[in-house]
């Protein structure tokens, strides 16, 4: 069902656990539909994310798409990281099962959730940065 | 490898397998022609319909073939609300029952019939009081499960039976999960129809039952032949009847061994995962429960993660996740005793043969532990918990 690499993050998750003095963290889903996950950024005086961590509740593919969205923003700056859509994610991981697409979506939206924090914790606003929603 | 999903389906016993091996190649006339290739296969398969009429206390000419529990069900209900509209357009069934029932109620409902449908104490099992109360004049069919697929409750059967003989209704219940490893006698319990399905007895995939009570009026769903006494088209699977026979007259003859072990195993397991884990439910009557059932909620976790890192250790069981429903809510099962979303997504369903161990459920007890710990660690739920957030 799954791709090698979806397994591969799934079973050895990168990046996972918190940030203890985070710059921006955000959580998207409903434990209702049976995701969630939240997000952990720690970002440097250049705009560029140092650190990306995460905590999931969810199916093999809400961790793993997780694990990779993480692995996809780290190093990059808060612009770049914004172009991290749900289809890199699904990309990196050499796709995903049709009913497990909205979990690459959640990953999309949690990486925005964080940059959001972030952008309110310090009182800026990042073009094209959406506020976080509800479950999708 | 340890196999631990026999609600969804068993192995085939080795008898049965023997028994059907010569009706494929050898023995593989149609039953319906009149040379004795073919009409002889008419005696085996009236030997299997003895033999599954004798297990439910039934007479020979009230059982008929199906191509499984599914088929049954919906044959059940159709062709009785079709019978009977005249009389009347109400059925009532529960929130429990297995889609096969459900899904054939939602079609009925569409043609113009009422359904009302029970809901469940928390331990899964049906109100007899409630269900008195729902009859109603135009009540035509109950439809009840034997017992559920998923949390294991054997409902009151007997008790059903005796309401809806009380008020001239017809009574269908759905055995599947119960057949060959419960005790069934239709004339002791008042059961008008009931279905059954082979696989979950280990008997071959593709065959099933549907007695029909004499006198009851119930035409056809498969139309095309004079087959099973007018009421089943198509040519009988032979090799598939036979089999379902062997498999019947190996559940009689082992029924209560089977169940005694399956039941120690099955305490074992549950008293094993309620002591040693923490945030945990047991789904499903305590006592009032198939032998080889166990099911438990888990907080914090998802059940589609639990069941593939367990796959990783060799260990088969089910989830009520919506994950691995293919729909975005879980179980309806699980809902319908009360259970949370995120307590029913975190279901895990272990279904036992008389072949599970005492060593095999240790074994499974320990990989859980550290799955679920590794789970835990990874939730934002269980991290909210610690915190005292919510």
């Amino acid at each position: 069902m799954y791709s090698e690499k979806v397994m591969d993050h799934f079973q050895n998750p990168r990046n996972m656990g918190e940030i203890e003095d985070p710059s921006g963290v955000g959580t998207v889903g409903n434990a209702k539909c049976g995701d969630i996950m939240r997000m952990f950024l720690k970002i440097d005086e250049n705009g560029v994310i140092r650190e990306a961590k995460f905590k999931t509740f969810g199916c093999g593919a809400a961790v793993a798409t997780s694990s990779m969205a993480t692995e996809l923003v780290k190093g990059k700056t808060v612009q770049e990281a914004l172009q991290v859509t749900n289809r890199a994610v699904m990309e990196a991981l050499d796709g995903l099962p049709p009913e497990k697409v909205h979990c690459s979506l959640l990953a999309e939206e949690a990486i925005h959730a964080a940059l959001w924090d972030y952008a309110e914790r310090n009182g800026i606003a990042i073009p094209a940065c959406n506020e976080p929603g509800q479950c999708s | 490898m340890i196999y631990m999903d026999n609600a969804a389906t068993t192995r085939t016993a080795p008898e049965v397998v023997q028994a059907m091996m010569p009706y494929f190649s050898e023995h593989y006339g149609n039953p319906s022609a009149i040379y004795s290739l073919g009409s002889s296969n008419r005696k085996a398969i009236n030997e299997a319909r003895r033999t599954v009429a004798s297990f439910l206390g039934a007479k020979q000419e009230e059982i008929y073939f199906t191509a499984g529990g599914s088929e049954a069900d919906n044959w059940a209900l159709k062709a009785v609300a079709e019978a009977y509209a005249g009389r009347g357009k109400h059925i009532i069934t529960t929130k429990i029952e297995h889609h096969a029932v459900l899904h054939s109620c939602e079609y009925l409902e569409k043609q113009g019939f009422e359904v009302t449908y029970l809901g469940v104490d928390r331990d899964g099992l049906v109100d007899l009081g409630e269900l008195e109360a729902a009859i109603r004049p135009d009540t035509i069919l109950i439809s009840v499960m034997f017992a559920n697929n998923e949390i294991g409750t054997i409902e009151p059967i007997g008790g059903i039976g005796d309401i809806a003989r009380k008020h001239g209704i017809l009574f269908h219940t759905d055995a599947v999960q119960a057949f060959g490893h419960l005790p069934i006698d239709v004339e002791e319990l008042h059961i008008d129809l009931l279905s059954a399905s082979g696989h979950k007895f280990n008997g071959p995939k593709g065959t099933g039952v549907l007695y029909i009570r004499t006198g009851v009026k119930a035409g056809s769903l498969i139309h095309g032949g004079a087959q099973e006494r007018n009421r089943r088209a198509g040519t009988e699977n032979v090799p598939g009847i036979v089999g379902l026979g062997a498999a019947v007259a190996r559940a009689a003859a082992t029924m209560e061994e089977r169940a005694a072990k399956e039941t120690a195993v099955r305490d074992y397991l549950i008293g094993r995962i309620e002591a040693e884990i923490p945030y945990c439910r047991l789904n499903g009557h305590r006592t009032k429960r198939l032998p080889g059932n166990v099911n438990f909620s888990f907080q914090f976790v998802e059940g589609e993660s639990v069941l593939i890192m367990l796959d990783m250790k060799g260990i088969c069981g089910s989830s009520g996740s919506a994950c691995t429903s293919g729909s975005l809510d879980p179980s309806h099962v699980l809902l319908a005793t009360g259970l949370k979303h995120e307590e029913a997504h975190g279901s895990l369903r272990l279904s036992l043969s008389e072949e599970n161990t005492v060593e095999e459920a240790d074994i499974v007890v320990e990989e859980l532990k550290g799955i679920l710990t590794k789970l835990r660690n990874m939730s934002p739920l269980y991290e909210d918990f610690l915190k005292g957030r919510n």
